[in-house]
């Protein structure tokens, strides 16, 4: 059994967000990078689990990035992993993303592609779906709960208001959340292992991409708090009426 | 033509599906083309009073294997509806229907897809539409290059606004494939407001020691008629159930209202709900962060001011 991690590499959580060159670039000095954490905790560590209970599983992982990409990757590959592929490519679209990676994906015929749920910055939730449709296989989105069993997933996924346990056979694109896994911290045998692991470069195939982003905007900042008494709830309530208008 | 996509579940028609109907019907007037609407599956409700939100005609795909979401089936048959009915523009809430679907259509359109949307394009120079990035912290202005054009909006991000018309109806007659997910359990919290789609959400932090204080947090939730959410460590800790966590890692919500109790306001936490439209703070602690990002604060014990909260919008409501 095969399984494909898709790891992309986003800024640290806390990192500051402020832009440059006419608010057209994001501003990276001083920025720390991390694994987007969906695709460390939930789709990364779950690959993770399902390989140590069948170590016969390969796990590959896969970013479409630069060079400077590599230091997460390699970290990814600390935690678990048997080998990466890193195609040399920057792009903000989606779909340039989802093509570079079904190209490599195709050659091989993964059992199980896992995604994260959304990238930290640009928020788009569309790789995995995309990837799903290039492969031409099944998507199972905001996964809470994965486990296999045989040739089929059992995948619990978040729909409004509660939750909806699926079943579809392998091979099957599934992106995941919270829920389905743990996070863990990668130990030193992992770190030191994860100097020799294959991590391969490989050159986009050329296609265009179907949007670009223009600029960023910050959004306005709040006028400044109103404090109110705490024995004057009758205060806030008519604030929230007559000037919010909220309630 | 813009096209809008209809989502429904349990034979009920979305409240994130006016909104988009409502969008769409806006982007056609922008662009001076007619707006029409697409629903997979079947509802109880009379699909002709969608007009009321400005779309001319219903095109409906009316097969009961249509009523569970698969993505796969879905984006072959909204893919063949948009190239049969010569759409140009494609609406879809970003739910989490749209976030399962939309992609796929994309791709398999070769159409360029904006997730998140929070405006109306601006058709000036190309197609710009804005859309949230960094999670709150900021907006992208993104430039859509293809000729056919998918946009997912965001809940909660446009007003639901009446035209007062009746559609015309349609049957669409697409062969379908056999799903290839079956559903084996659905687990809904019945009578609780969803998070994503509630317009008030009550939420809770640490600062309220226990899950046995939650009373007050339900109390408050209910005379609002809001969903409750949490904050990480709270669901961590297994006071609350998981899918009330909000935040960077948990649910991103943008509802009018936010009421924030006892909880700090890391940067974590604010990048779920940052987005709201009014946040009310209350920590007794002034120095919490969360009093930066808040519109109204309340400095104080949660357990003496959220009763009294809870009791004076009963008074108000009368
Ligand atoms: C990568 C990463 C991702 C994360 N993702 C998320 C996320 O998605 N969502 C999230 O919420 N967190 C997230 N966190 C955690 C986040 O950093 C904070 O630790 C967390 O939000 C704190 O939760 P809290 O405010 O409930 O608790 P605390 O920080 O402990 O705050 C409790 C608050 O309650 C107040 N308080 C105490 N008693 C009372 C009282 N009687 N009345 C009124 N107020 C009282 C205190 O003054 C304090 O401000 C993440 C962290 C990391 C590193
Ligand atoms: N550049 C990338 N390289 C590899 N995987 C990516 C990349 N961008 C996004 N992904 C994957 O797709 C998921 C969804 O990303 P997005 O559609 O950008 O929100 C992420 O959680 C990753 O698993």
């Amino acid at each position: 059994m095969k399984i494909l991690v898709c790891i992309s590499k986003t800024p640290d959580t806390t990192s500051k967000v402020s832009f440059k060159d006419n608010n057209t670039k994001f501003e990276e000095a001083g920025v720390q990078w991390i694994i987007n954490p969906y695709d460390e905790w939930y789709a990364l560590v779950k690959a993770i689990e399902l390989k140590e209970k069948d170590t016969s599983i390969q796990l590959h992982l896969i970013t479409v990035g630069g060079a400077d990409c590599d230091p997460v990757i390699r970290k990814a590959l600390a935690l678990g992993g048997d080998e990466a592929t890193r195609i040399n490519a920057t792009s903000d679209d989606s779909y340039y993303i989802a093509t570079q990676i079904a190209e490599i994906a195709k050659q091989v015929n993964y059992d199980l592609v896992l995604t994260g749920k959304e990238t930290i910055d640009y928020n788009s939730s569309s790789v995995g779906g995309m990837l799903a449709e290039l492969l031409n296989l099944p998507y199972i989105s905001l996964a809470v709960k994965l486990e296999l069993n045989n040739s089929a997933a059992i995948v619990t996924r978040e729909i409004e208001g509660g939750e909806e346990t699926d079943e579809v056979s392998t091979p099957v694109v599934v992106s995941c959340q919270k829920g389905v896994a743990e996070q863990r911290i990668p130990n030193m045998r992992g770190i030191m292992a994860a100097r020799t692991k294959p991590l391969k470069v490989v050159e986009p195939v050329v296609i265009d991409a179907l949007t670009s982003i223009l600029n960023y905007e910050l959004p306005p900042p709040k006028a400044g708090v109103q404090l109110i008494a705490a024995d004057n709830m009758q205060e806030l309530v008519r604030l929230l009426h007559e000037e919010a208008k909220v309630i | 033509m813009v096209l809008i996509y209809v989502d429904h579940s349990d034979s009920e028609i979305k409240k994130s599906s006016y909104e988009v109907l409502s969008y769409g019907a806006a982007v056609a007037q922008q662009l001076g083309v007619l707006a029409e609407a697409l629903i997979l599956g079947t509802v109880k409700d009379d699909l002709s009073t969608l007009g009321n939100y400005g779309v001319s005609k219903v095109h409906q795909v009316s097969n009961e294997t249509l009523n569970n979401l698969d993505a796969q089936l879905y984006a072959k048959v909204i893919a063949e509806a948009v190239t049969s009915l010569n759409a140009e523009i494609i609406i879809f809430s970003h739910n989490q229907t749209g976030k399962a679907v939309a992609p796929r259509v994309s791709a398999r359109l070769k159409a360029g897809l904006v997730s998140g949307a929070v405006a109306l394009p601006d058709i000036a120079n190309g197609f710009v539409v804005k859309k949230n990035v960094f999670s709150g912290k900021a907006f992208a202005n993104v430039n859509i290059k293809s000729a056919i054009k998918i946009i997912s909006l965001n809940p909660n991000s446009f007003q639901v606004k009446k035209a007062g018309e009746v559609a015309t109806f349609e049957q669409l007659d697409i062969k379908i494939d056999d799903p290839k997910v079956k559903i084996v359990s659905v687990n809904k919290v019945i009578g609780e407001v969803p998070l994503t789609e509630a317009e008030i959400v009550v939420s809770g932090g640490r600062g309220l020691k226990g899950p046995e204080n939650w009373k007050i947090v339900e109390d408050l939730a209910h005379v609002l008629h809001a969903a409750t959410a949490c904050s990480r460590p709270v669901a961590d800790s297994g006071w609350r159930p998981h899918h009330e966590h909000v935040g960077q890692t948990g649910i991103q919500i943008a509802p009018n209202l936010y009421i924030a109790i006892g909880i700090s306001g890391a940067i974590q936490h604010l990048a779920g709900v940052n987005r709201s439209k009014t946040i009310v703070v209350i920590n007794k602690d002034a120095e919490a962060p969360f009093f930066k990002a808040a519109d109204y604060g309340v400095v104080g014990d949660a357990f003496e001011i959220v009763p009294k909260l809870t009791e004076e919008i009963k008074k108000m409501k009368g």
